[in-house]
Protein backbone atom coordinates (compact mmCIF):
# COMPACT_ATOMS: atom_id res chain seq x y z
CA UNK A 1 0.00 0.00 0.00
CA UNK A 2 3.15 2.47 0.93
CA UNK A 3 4.24 2.39 -2.66
CA UNK A 4 0.56 2.82 -4.30
CA UNK A 5 0.67 6.28 -1.97
CA UNK A 6 4.49 7.07 -3.20
CA UNK A 7 3.36 6.55 -6.52
CA UNK A 8 0.11 8.24 -6.13
CA UNK A 9 1.84 11.13 -5.36
CA UNK A 10 4.85 10.76 -7.62
CA UNK A 11 2.24 10.82 -10.21
CA UNK A 12 0.25 13.85 -8.72
CA UNK A 13 3.68 15.63 -8.46
CA UNK A 14 4.08 15.01 -12.14
CA UNK A 15 1.24 15.95 -13.04
CA UNK A 16 0.84 19.42 -11.58
CA UNK A 17 4.60 20.14 -13.36
CA UNK A 18 2.29 19.20 -16.72
CA UNK A 19 -0.47 21.36 -15.87
CA UNK A 20 1.99 24.50 -15.55
CA UNK A 21 3.68 23.56 -18.20
CA UNK A 22 0.55 22.70 -20.53
CA UNK A 23 -2.03 25.36 -19.79
CA UNK A 24 0.13 28.09 -21.44
CA UNK A 25 0.40 25.91 -23.88
CA UNK A 26 -3.37 24.97 -24.48
CA UNK A 27 -4.30 28.92 -24.10
CA UNK A 28 -1.92 29.62 -27.03
CA UNK A 29 -3.22 26.81 -29.05
CA UNK A 30 -7.11 27.68 -28.62
CA UNK A 31 -6.21 30.89 -29.13
CA UNK A 32 -4.33 31.26 -32.24
CA UNK A 33 -4.24 27.72 -33.39
CA UNK A 34 -0.94 28.28 -33.47
CA UNK A 35 1.30 24.90 -31.94
CA UNK A 36 4.07 26.76 -30.24
CA UNK A 37 6.95 24.26 -30.37
CA UNK A 38 9.06 26.63 -28.44
CA UNK A 39 7.37 26.10 -25.73
CA UNK A 40 9.33 23.52 -24.31
CA UNK A 41 12.21 25.51 -24.57
CA UNK A 42 10.68 28.75 -23.31
CA UNK A 43 10.33 26.33 -19.95
CA UNK A 44 13.55 25.18 -19.74
CA UNK A 45 14.96 29.23 -20.37
CA UNK A 46 12.69 29.97 -17.23
CA UNK A 47 14.42 27.10 -15.36
CA UNK A 48 17.98 28.59 -16.26
CA UNK A 49 17.13 31.68 -15.04
CA UNK A 50 15.79 30.58 -12.11
CA UNK A 51 18.60 28.33 -11.32
CA UNK A 52 21.10 31.24 -12.02
CA UNK A 53 19.07 33.77 -9.52
CA UNK A 54 18.94 31.63 -6.92
CA UNK A 55 22.56 30.43 -7.04
CA UNK A 56 23.66 34.65 -7.23
CA UNK A 57 20.66 36.26 -4.25
CA UNK A 58 20.02 32.46 -2.55
CA UNK A 59 15.93 33.63 -2.76
CA UNK A 60 14.09 30.99 -4.59
CA UNK A 61 11.08 32.60 -4.23
CA UNK A 62 12.67 35.32 -6.45
CA UNK A 63 14.40 33.08 -8.89
CA UNK A 64 10.76 31.58 -9.75
CA UNK A 65 9.39 35.00 -10.37
CA UNK A 66 12.50 35.98 -12.52
CA UNK A 67 12.28 32.29 -14.12
CA UNK A 68 8.59 33.24 -15.25
CA UNK A 69 9.56 37.01 -16.06
CA UNK A 70 12.44 36.08 -18.40
CA UNK A 71 10.40 33.60 -19.93
CA UNK A 72 6.45 35.70 -20.15
CA UNK A 73 9.41 38.29 -21.96
CA UNK A 74 11.11 35.50 -24.41
CA UNK A 75 7.54 34.77 -25.08
CA UNK A 76 6.30 38.02 -25.89
CA UNK A 77 9.18 38.41 -28.04
CA UNK A 78 8.61 35.24 -30.06
CA UNK A 79 5.03 36.65 -30.91
CA UNK A 80 5.98 39.99 -31.84
CA UNK A 81 9.03 39.12 -33.53
CA UNK A 82 8.41 36.23 -35.51
CA UNK A 83 5.00 34.39 -35.38
CA UNK A 84 2.75 37.54 -35.16
CA UNK A 85 4.59 38.51 -38.82
CA UNK A 86 2.76 35.03 -39.91
CA UNK A 87 -0.30 35.46 -38.49
CA UNK A 88 -2.90 33.14 -40.60
CA UNK A 89 -0.65 31.06 -41.21
CA UNK A 90 -0.45 27.87 -38.86
CA UNK A 91 1.90 25.87 -40.83
CA UNK A 92 4.89 28.19 -40.99
CA UNK A 93 4.14 29.68 -37.38
CA UNK A 94 4.44 25.94 -36.16
CA UNK A 95 7.20 25.21 -38.16
CA UNK A 96 9.11 28.75 -37.27
CA UNK A 97 8.20 27.94 -33.88
CA UNK A 98 10.20 24.47 -34.01
CA UNK A 99 13.75 26.79 -35.58
CA UNK A 100 13.10 28.95 -32.57
CA UNK A 101 13.26 26.14 -30.80
CA UNK A 102 16.42 24.50 -31.72
CA UNK A 103 18.06 27.85 -31.76
CA UNK A 104 17.30 28.38 -27.85
CA UNK A 105 18.27 24.98 -27.00
CA UNK A 106 21.67 25.64 -28.81
CA UNK A 107 21.59 29.31 -26.68
CA UNK A 108 21.32 27.44 -23.71
CA UNK A 109 23.62 25.05 -24.45
CA UNK A 110 26.41 27.81 -25.06
CA UNK A 111 25.16 29.57 -21.84
CA UNK A 112 24.31 27.08 -19.17
CA UNK A 113 26.71 24.19 -20.88
CA UNK A 114 25.26 20.52 -20.73
CA UNK A 115 25.21 19.51 -17.09
CA UNK A 116 22.09 18.95 -14.38
CA UNK A 117 20.76 21.58 -12.78
CA UNK A 118 19.24 21.57 -9.23
CA UNK A 119 17.31 24.39 -7.91
CA UNK A 120 18.44 25.30 -4.37
CA UNK A 121 15.22 25.30 -2.08
CA UNK A 122 14.78 27.23 0.94
CA UNK A 123 14.77 25.08 4.36
CA UNK A 124 11.06 24.67 4.66
CA UNK A 125 10.85 23.17 1.23
CA UNK A 126 13.91 20.91 2.28
CA UNK A 127 13.80 17.46 3.54
CA UNK A 128 10.33 15.93 3.82
CA UNK A 129 7.01 15.74 5.33
CA UNK A 130 5.74 12.71 7.21
CA UNK A 131 1.70 12.55 5.82
CA UNK A 132 0.02 10.52 9.12
CA UNK A 133 -2.84 9.40 7.32
CA UNK A 134 -1.21 7.53 4.61
CA UNK A 135 1.99 6.37 6.91
CA UNK A 136 4.41 8.01 4.40
CA UNK A 137 7.04 10.82 4.32
CA UNK A 138 7.18 12.65 1.31
CA UNK A 139 9.33 15.46 -0.23
CA UNK A 140 8.26 18.66 0.98
CA UNK A 141 9.10 20.64 -2.59
CA UNK A 142 6.90 18.21 -4.48
CA UNK A 143 3.74 18.41 -1.97
CA UNK A 144 4.21 22.54 -2.34
CA UNK A 145 4.72 22.06 -6.05
CA UNK A 146 0.94 20.09 -5.80
CA UNK A 147 -0.45 23.15 -3.61
CA UNK A 148 1.19 25.63 -6.44
CA UNK A 149 -0.17 24.11 -9.06
CA UNK A 150 -3.68 23.98 -7.99
CA UNK A 151 -3.68 27.53 -6.93
CA UNK A 152 -2.20 28.44 -10.21
CA UNK A 153 -4.94 26.53 -11.90
CA UNK A 154 -7.62 28.39 -9.99
CA UNK A 155 -6.03 31.60 -10.92
CA UNK A 156 -5.77 31.11 -14.09
CA UNK A 157 -9.30 29.96 -13.61
CA UNK A 158 -10.63 33.56 -12.41
CA UNK A 159 -8.76 35.67 -15.03
CA UNK A 160 -10.21 33.89 -17.92
CA UNK A 161 -13.78 33.39 -16.40
CA UNK A 162 -13.98 36.64 -14.32
CA UNK A 163 -12.07 39.36 -15.86
CA UNK A 164 -12.42 41.47 -19.14
CA UNK A 165 -9.31 40.50 -20.59
CA UNK A 166 -10.36 36.78 -19.60
CA UNK A 167 -13.83 37.40 -21.63
CA UNK A 168 -11.86 38.65 -24.57
CA UNK A 169 -9.62 36.22 -24.86
CA UNK A 170 -12.60 33.36 -24.37
CA UNK A 171 -14.25 35.43 -27.34
CA UNK A 172 -11.03 35.14 -29.66
CA UNK A 173 -10.96 31.48 -28.37
CA UNK A 174 -14.60 31.28 -30.22
CA UNK A 175 -14.51 33.44 -32.94
CA UNK A 176 -11.38 35.32 -33.81
CA UNK A 177 -12.49 36.92 -37.00
CA UNK A 178 -15.51 37.96 -35.61
CA UNK A 179 -13.93 39.51 -32.62
CA UNK A 180 -11.48 41.24 -35.19
CA UNK A 181 -14.70 42.31 -37.00
CA UNK A 182 -16.11 44.08 -33.53
CA UNK A 183 -12.30 46.44 -33.70
CA UNK A 184 -10.76 44.13 -31.10
CA UNK A 185 -6.88 44.71 -31.41
CA UNK A 186 -6.36 40.89 -31.58
CA UNK A 187 -2.80 41.43 -31.99
CA UNK A 188 -1.97 42.88 -28.74
CA UNK A 189 -4.58 39.86 -26.98
CA UNK A 190 -1.63 37.53 -29.00
CA UNK A 191 1.27 39.01 -27.26
CA UNK A 192 -0.28 39.16 -23.66
CA UNK A 193 -1.56 35.51 -24.17
CA UNK A 194 1.54 33.98 -25.24
CA UNK A 195 3.66 36.39 -22.24
CA UNK A 196 1.53 34.61 -19.78
CA UNK A 197 1.81 31.07 -21.54
CA UNK A 198 5.55 32.09 -21.31
CA UNK A 199 4.82 33.05 -17.90
CA UNK A 200 3.55 29.43 -16.87
CA UNK A 201 6.26 27.97 -18.68
CA UNK A 202 9.31 29.77 -16.91
CA UNK A 203 7.63 29.12 -13.55
CA UNK A 204 7.12 25.80 -14.36
CA UNK A 205 10.69 25.67 -15.54
CA UNK A 206 12.08 26.86 -11.87
CA UNK A 207 9.97 24.64 -10.02
CA UNK A 208 10.79 21.33 -12.30
CA UNK A 209 14.47 22.31 -11.21
CA UNK A 210 13.64 22.61 -7.53
CA UNK A 211 11.13 19.20 -8.00
CA UNK A 212 13.24 17.38 -9.96
CA UNK A 213 16.03 18.41 -11.96
CA UNK A 214 16.76 20.16 -15.41
CA UNK A 215 18.92 19.15 -18.11
CA UNK A 216 19.63 19.88 -22.20
CA UNK A 217 16.66 17.44 -22.98
CA UNK A 218 14.32 18.90 -20.42
CA UNK A 219 12.78 21.21 -23.20
CA UNK A 220 11.53 18.57 -25.45
CA UNK A 221 10.22 16.23 -22.44
CA UNK A 222 7.86 18.84 -21.49
CA UNK A 223 7.16 20.06 -24.81
CA UNK A 224 5.76 16.41 -25.64
CA UNK A 225 3.87 16.04 -22.31
CA UNK A 226 2.66 19.52 -23.03
CA UNK A 227 1.07 17.95 -26.58
CA UNK A 228 -0.30 14.70 -25.13
CA UNK A 229 -1.94 16.65 -22.26
CA UNK A 230 -3.78 19.05 -24.62
CA UNK A 231 -4.63 16.19 -26.76
CA UNK A 232 -6.16 14.56 -24.10
CA UNK A 233 -7.81 17.39 -22.49
CA UNK A 234 -8.74 19.57 -25.03
CA UNK A 235 -7.23 22.50 -26.22
CA UNK A 236 -7.97 25.78 -25.24
CA UNK A 237 -9.51 25.29 -22.00
CA UNK A 238 -7.58 24.96 -18.50
CA UNK A 239 -10.16 22.21 -17.19
CA UNK A 240 -9.13 20.26 -20.34
CA UNK A 241 -4.91 20.71 -19.17
CA UNK A 242 -5.86 20.04 -15.47
CA UNK A 243 -7.48 17.00 -16.60
CA UNK A 244 -5.26 15.57 -19.13
CA UNK A 245 -2.24 16.53 -16.82
CA UNK A 246 -3.61 14.81 -13.99
CA UNK A 247 -4.36 11.37 -16.04
CA UNK A 248 -1.26 11.32 -18.10
CA UNK A 249 1.00 12.37 -14.84
CA UNK A 250 -1.04 9.57 -13.10
CA UNK A 251 -0.56 6.78 -15.91
CA UNK A 252 2.91 7.56 -16.06
CA UNK A 253 4.00 6.51 -12.90
CA UNK A 254 1.74 3.72 -11.97
CA UNK A 255 3.12 2.51 -15.40
CA UNK A 256 6.48 2.63 -14.59
CA UNK A 257 5.63 1.09 -11.09
CA UNK A 258 3.67 -1.81 -12.10
CA UNK A 259 3.75 -2.45 -15.57
CA UNK A 260 7.49 -0.71 -16.19
CA UNK A 261 8.23 -2.78 -19.57
CA UNK A 262 5.07 -1.25 -21.03
CA UNK A 263 5.38 2.34 -19.54
CA UNK A 264 6.31 4.42 -22.53
CA UNK A 265 3.63 2.89 -24.35
CA UNK A 266 0.72 4.37 -21.88
CA UNK A 267 0.17 8.00 -22.48
CA UNK A 268 0.30 7.44 -25.88
CA UNK A 269 -2.37 4.40 -25.58
CA UNK A 270 -4.40 7.20 -23.70
CA UNK A 271 -3.98 9.64 -26.56
CA UNK A 272 -5.08 6.96 -29.14
CA UNK A 273 -7.73 6.21 -27.37
CA UNK A 274 -8.53 9.71 -27.04
CA UNK A 275 -8.02 10.63 -30.63
CA UNK A 276 -10.27 7.54 -31.56
CA UNK A 277 -13.14 8.18 -29.60
CA UNK A 278 -13.51 12.32 -28.31
CA UNK A 279 -10.75 13.66 -31.29
CA UNK A 280 -11.43 17.13 -29.36
CA UNK A 281 -10.18 16.15 -26.18
CA UNK A 282 -12.17 15.25 -23.01
CA UNK A 283 -12.94 18.29 -22.20
CA UNK A 284 -12.69 20.32 -25.52
CA UNK A 285 -15.88 21.80 -27.78
CA UNK A 286 -15.70 20.07 -31.75
CA UNK A 287 -14.84 23.04 -33.88
CA UNK A 288 -17.99 24.48 -35.33
CA UNK B 1 -29.12 65.19 -44.19
CA UNK B 2 -27.21 65.00 -47.34
CA UNK B 3 -27.40 61.62 -49.99
CA UNK B 4 -23.14 62.12 -49.99
CA UNK B 5 -22.35 58.12 -50.47
CA UNK B 6 -20.85 57.26 -46.81
CA UNK B 7 -19.34 53.58 -47.56
CA UNK B 8 -18.49 53.10 -51.69
CA UNK B 9 -17.33 49.98 -53.16
CA UNK B 10 -15.48 50.33 -55.99
CA UNK B 11 -14.97 47.57 -58.65
CA UNK B 12 -14.36 45.03 -56.48
CA UNK B 13 -13.17 41.90 -57.14
CA UNK B 14 -12.90 39.22 -55.01
CA UNK B 15 -11.29 35.20 -55.55
CA UNK B 16 -11.44 32.29 -53.40
CA UNK B 17 -8.88 30.16 -54.60
CA UNK B 18 -9.16 30.19 -58.64
CA UNK B 19 -12.54 30.74 -58.62
CA UNK B 20 -14.06 34.43 -59.10
CA UNK B 21 -16.77 35.45 -56.66
CA UNK B 22 -17.58 38.83 -56.91
CA UNK B 23 -17.23 40.62 -60.54
CA UNK B 24 -15.80 44.58 -60.25
CA UNK B 25 -18.70 45.23 -57.80
CA UNK B 26 -19.77 48.97 -56.53
CA UNK B 27 -22.08 49.97 -54.53
CA UNK B 28 -22.33 53.36 -53.18
CA UNK B 29 -24.29 53.74 -49.61
CA UNK B 30 -25.53 56.94 -48.54
CA UNK B 31 -27.87 57.22 -45.23
CA UNK B 32 -30.91 55.94 -46.82
CA UNK B 33 -30.70 52.09 -46.16
CA UNK B 34 -29.58 49.93 -48.99
CA UNK B 35 -30.59 46.11 -49.47
CA UNK B 36 -28.33 43.40 -51.57
CA UNK B 37 -30.29 41.19 -52.51
CA UNK B 38 -29.59 37.77 -54.04
CA UNK B 39 -30.25 33.75 -53.93
CA UNK B 40 -28.03 31.87 -51.92
CA UNK B 41 -24.52 31.36 -53.29
CA UNK B 42 -24.53 34.79 -55.29
CA UNK B 43 -21.74 36.24 -53.46
CA UNK B 44 -24.11 38.16 -50.45
CA UNK B 45 -21.34 37.00 -47.63
CA UNK B 46 -18.56 37.66 -49.66
CA UNK B 47 -19.37 41.33 -50.09
CA UNK B 48 -19.52 41.94 -46.34
CA UNK B 49 -16.15 39.62 -45.91
CA UNK B 50 -14.51 41.98 -48.25
CA UNK B 51 -16.06 45.10 -46.69
CA UNK B 52 -14.53 43.52 -43.34
CA UNK B 53 -11.35 42.73 -44.58
CA UNK B 54 -12.01 39.29 -43.50
CA UNK B 55 -11.31 37.66 -47.24
CA UNK B 56 -8.61 39.65 -49.34
CA UNK B 57 -9.90 41.46 -52.40
CA UNK B 58 -7.80 41.21 -55.60
CA UNK B 59 -8.54 44.52 -56.61
CA UNK B 60 -11.24 47.29 -56.19
CA UNK B 61 -11.26 50.23 -52.97
CA UNK B 62 -13.23 50.68 -50.33
CA UNK B 63 -14.00 53.91 -49.27
CA UNK B 64 -15.34 54.79 -45.91
CA UNK B 65 -16.28 59.07 -46.17
CA UNK B 66 -13.12 59.72 -47.35
CA UNK B 67 -10.85 57.42 -45.65
CA UNK B 68 -9.73 54.54 -47.75
CA UNK B 69 -10.41 51.01 -45.76
CA UNK B 70 -8.83 48.35 -48.61
CA UNK B 71 -5.39 47.88 -46.94
CA UNK B 72 -6.48 48.19 -43.43
CA UNK B 73 -6.64 45.28 -41.06
CA UNK B 74 -10.36 44.17 -40.05
CA UNK B 75 -9.96 45.94 -36.50
CA UNK B 76 -9.42 49.26 -37.88
CA UNK B 77 -12.01 49.05 -40.37
CA UNK B 78 -14.72 48.37 -37.30
CA UNK B 79 -12.83 51.27 -35.51
CA UNK B 80 -12.84 53.91 -38.35
CA UNK B 81 -16.84 53.05 -37.94
CA UNK B 82 -18.09 49.91 -39.59
CA UNK B 83 -20.26 47.65 -37.54
CA UNK B 84 -20.55 44.06 -38.33
CA UNK B 85 -24.04 41.59 -37.80
CA UNK B 86 -23.04 39.01 -39.59
CA UNK B 87 -24.74 35.72 -41.11
CA UNK B 88 -25.59 32.92 -38.13
CA UNK B 89 -25.21 35.92 -35.78
CA UNK B 90 -22.07 34.10 -34.72
CA UNK B 91 -22.30 34.89 -30.71
CA UNK B 92 -19.68 34.30 -28.64
CA UNK B 93 -20.77 31.08 -27.28
CA UNK B 94 -18.45 30.86 -24.03
CA UNK B 95 -19.73 34.40 -23.06
CA UNK B 96 -22.92 35.05 -21.38
CA UNK B 97 -24.78 38.32 -22.76
CA UNK B 98 -23.31 40.29 -19.96
CA UNK B 99 -19.97 39.88 -21.46
CA UNK B 100 -20.60 40.45 -24.69
CA UNK B 101 -21.34 43.67 -23.63
CA UNK B 102 -19.36 44.67 -21.30
CA UNK B 103 -15.95 43.88 -23.04
CA UNK B 104 -17.86 45.96 -26.52
CA UNK B 105 -19.33 49.05 -24.93
CA UNK B 106 -17.49 52.45 -25.30
CA UNK B 107 -17.47 55.63 -23.13
CA UNK B 108 -19.51 57.90 -23.98
CA UNK B 109 -21.63 56.23 -27.19
CA UNK B 110 -24.60 56.61 -28.34
CA UNK B 111 -25.54 52.93 -27.79
CA UNK B 112 -24.94 52.14 -23.48
CA UNK B 113 -25.43 48.56 -22.34
CA UNK B 114 -28.06 50.46 -20.33
CA UNK B 115 -30.03 51.52 -23.63
CA UNK B 116 -29.49 47.37 -25.08
CA UNK B 117 -31.00 46.73 -21.98
CA UNK B 118 -34.12 48.96 -22.33
CA UNK B 119 -34.07 48.28 -26.42
CA UNK B 120 -34.65 44.56 -25.63
CA UNK B 121 -35.66 43.44 -21.84
CA UNK B 122 -35.66 40.13 -22.86
CA UNK B 123 -31.68 40.61 -23.06
CA UNK B 124 -31.89 42.12 -19.53
CA UNK B 125 -33.41 38.80 -18.41
CA UNK B 126 -30.96 36.54 -19.89
CA UNK B 127 -27.68 38.72 -19.10
CA UNK B 128 -26.05 35.34 -17.03
CA UNK B 129 -27.13 32.94 -19.56
CA UNK B 130 -24.20 32.04 -22.27
CA UNK B 131 -24.27 32.84 -25.72
CA UNK B 132 -25.43 29.29 -26.91
CA UNK B 133 -27.88 28.99 -24.78
CA UNK B 134 -30.27 32.02 -26.60
CA UNK B 135 -32.63 31.46 -28.73
CA UNK B 136 -32.15 32.28 -32.28
CA UNK B 137 -33.97 35.73 -31.59
CA UNK B 138 -32.25 36.66 -28.68
CA UNK B 139 -29.26 35.45 -30.38
CA UNK B 140 -29.92 38.43 -33.05
CA UNK B 141 -30.47 40.99 -30.81
CA UNK B 142 -27.47 40.71 -29.33
CA UNK B 143 -25.62 40.58 -32.24
CA UNK B 144 -27.35 43.75 -33.24
CA UNK B 145 -26.47 45.34 -30.07
CA UNK B 146 -23.18 43.95 -30.01
CA UNK B 147 -22.71 45.94 -33.55
CA UNK B 148 -24.56 48.93 -32.14
CA UNK B 149 -22.41 49.52 -28.95
CA UNK B 150 -19.55 50.34 -31.31
CA UNK B 151 -22.06 53.01 -32.45
CA UNK B 152 -20.83 52.64 -36.27
CA UNK B 153 -21.38 54.90 -39.18
CA UNK B 154 -22.41 52.06 -41.26
CA UNK B 155 -24.59 49.07 -40.07
CA UNK B 156 -23.67 46.31 -42.05
CA UNK B 157 -26.47 42.89 -41.93
CA UNK B 158 -25.93 39.58 -43.80
CA UNK B 159 -29.66 37.94 -43.54
CA UNK B 160 -30.56 38.87 -39.61
CA UNK B 161 -33.77 37.73 -40.19
CA UNK B 162 -33.00 33.91 -41.19
CA UNK B 163 -34.23 31.29 -39.80
CA UNK B 164 -36.42 33.34 -36.90
CA UNK B 165 -40.47 33.30 -36.15
CA UNK B 166 -42.24 35.54 -38.18
CA UNK B 167 -43.28 37.56 -35.28
CA UNK B 168 -39.05 38.53 -34.59
CA UNK B 169 -39.04 39.09 -38.00
CA UNK B 170 -41.05 42.23 -37.67
CA UNK B 171 -39.45 43.49 -34.48
CA UNK B 172 -35.70 42.98 -36.38
CA UNK B 173 -37.25 45.24 -39.53
CA UNK B 174 -38.77 47.43 -36.68
CA UNK B 175 -35.26 47.98 -35.03
CA UNK B 176 -33.09 48.65 -38.80
CA UNK B 177 -35.62 51.16 -39.19
CA UNK B 178 -35.09 52.70 -35.93
CA UNK B 179 -31.54 52.66 -36.18
CA UNK B 180 -31.89 54.26 -39.90
CA UNK B 181 -33.83 57.40 -38.57
CA UNK B 182 -31.03 57.92 -35.77
CA UNK B 183 -28.65 58.85 -38.70
CA UNK B 184 -26.61 55.03 -38.88
CA UNK B 185 -26.34 53.88 -43.19
CA UNK B 186 -27.80 50.40 -43.11
CA UNK B 187 -26.43 48.15 -45.55
CA UNK B 188 -29.05 45.07 -45.14
CA UNK B 189 -27.97 41.95 -47.41
CA UNK B 190 -30.98 39.61 -47.47
CA UNK B 191 -32.94 36.28 -48.86
CA UNK B 192 -36.07 37.37 -47.04
CA UNK B 193 -37.67 39.99 -49.90
CA UNK B 194 -40.38 41.25 -48.07
CA UNK B 195 -38.08 41.85 -44.54
CA UNK B 196 -35.99 43.54 -47.14
CA UNK B 197 -38.50 45.39 -48.80
CA UNK B 198 -39.92 47.01 -45.26
CA UNK B 199 -36.37 47.74 -44.23
CA UNK B 200 -34.58 49.59 -47.07
CA UNK B 201 -35.45 51.91 -49.78
CA UNK B 202 -32.43 51.02 -52.40
CA UNK B 203 -32.25 47.64 -53.73
CA UNK B 204 -29.22 46.23 -55.12
CA UNK B 205 -29.62 42.74 -56.75
CA UNK B 206 -26.69 40.21 -57.21
CA UNK B 207 -26.26 37.33 -59.48
CA UNK B 208 -23.05 35.64 -60.09
CA UNK B 209 -21.01 37.90 -58.12
CA UNK B 210 -22.49 40.87 -60.37
CA UNK B 211 -24.41 43.80 -59.59
CA UNK B 212 -27.24 43.13 -62.05
CA UNK B 213 -30.25 45.81 -61.50
CA UNK B 214 -30.24 48.98 -58.80
CA UNK B 215 -33.40 49.78 -58.58
CA UNK B 216 -35.69 51.59 -55.16
CA UNK B 217 -37.46 49.04 -53.23
CA UNK B 218 -40.83 50.61 -53.73
CA UNK B 219 -39.93 49.57 -57.96
CA UNK B 220 -38.97 46.04 -57.05
CA UNK B 221 -41.93 45.48 -54.91
CA UNK B 222 -44.15 46.33 -57.88
CA UNK B 223 -42.14 44.40 -60.71
CA UNK B 224 -42.98 40.64 -60.21
CA UNK B 225 -41.27 39.87 -63.47
CA UNK B 226 -37.53 41.22 -61.94
CA UNK B 227 -38.55 38.96 -58.51
CA UNK B 228 -38.94 36.13 -60.33
CA UNK B 229 -36.22 36.92 -62.76
CA UNK B 230 -33.08 37.76 -60.57
CA UNK B 231 -34.59 35.94 -57.30
CA UNK B 232 -36.72 32.97 -57.82
CA UNK B 233 -39.56 34.52 -56.32
CA UNK B 234 -43.35 34.04 -57.55
CA UNK B 235 -45.78 36.77 -57.30
CA UNK B 236 -44.94 39.18 -54.93
CA UNK B 237 -46.96 39.17 -51.67
CA UNK B 238 -47.79 35.60 -51.74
Amino acid sequence: MTLFFVVTLNGLTLAALYFLAASGFSLIFGLMRTVNMAHGALLLFGGYVGWSVVDATGLWALGVMAGGLAAALAGALVQIGVLGRMQGDELRQTLASIAISIILADLMLWIWGGTTYQVRTPSWLTGGTRIEVLGIGYATVRLYLMVFALSVGVGLWLFIQKTRIGAVIRAGVDDQDMLRALGYPINRIFVLVFAMGGMLAGMAGVIAGSALSIAPGTDLQFLLSSLVVVIVGGMGSVGGAALGALLIGLAEQYGLAYAPTYAAVVTFVIMVFVLAVRPQGLLGRAEA
Amino acid sequence: MGTEALLRLSNINLHYGSSHVLHDVSLELSDRPLGILGRNGVGKTSICNAIFGLEPITSGTIMLGDQDLSKLTPEKRAQAGLGYVPQGRRIFRSLTVEEHLRILERKGGNWTTERVYQTFPRLKERRRNLGDRLSGGEQQMLAISRALLLNPQVLVLDEPTEGLAPAIVTDVVELINQVAQEGTSVLLVEQNLHAALAAVQDVAIIVGGEVVERVTAEALENDPKMQKQHLGLEAAGA
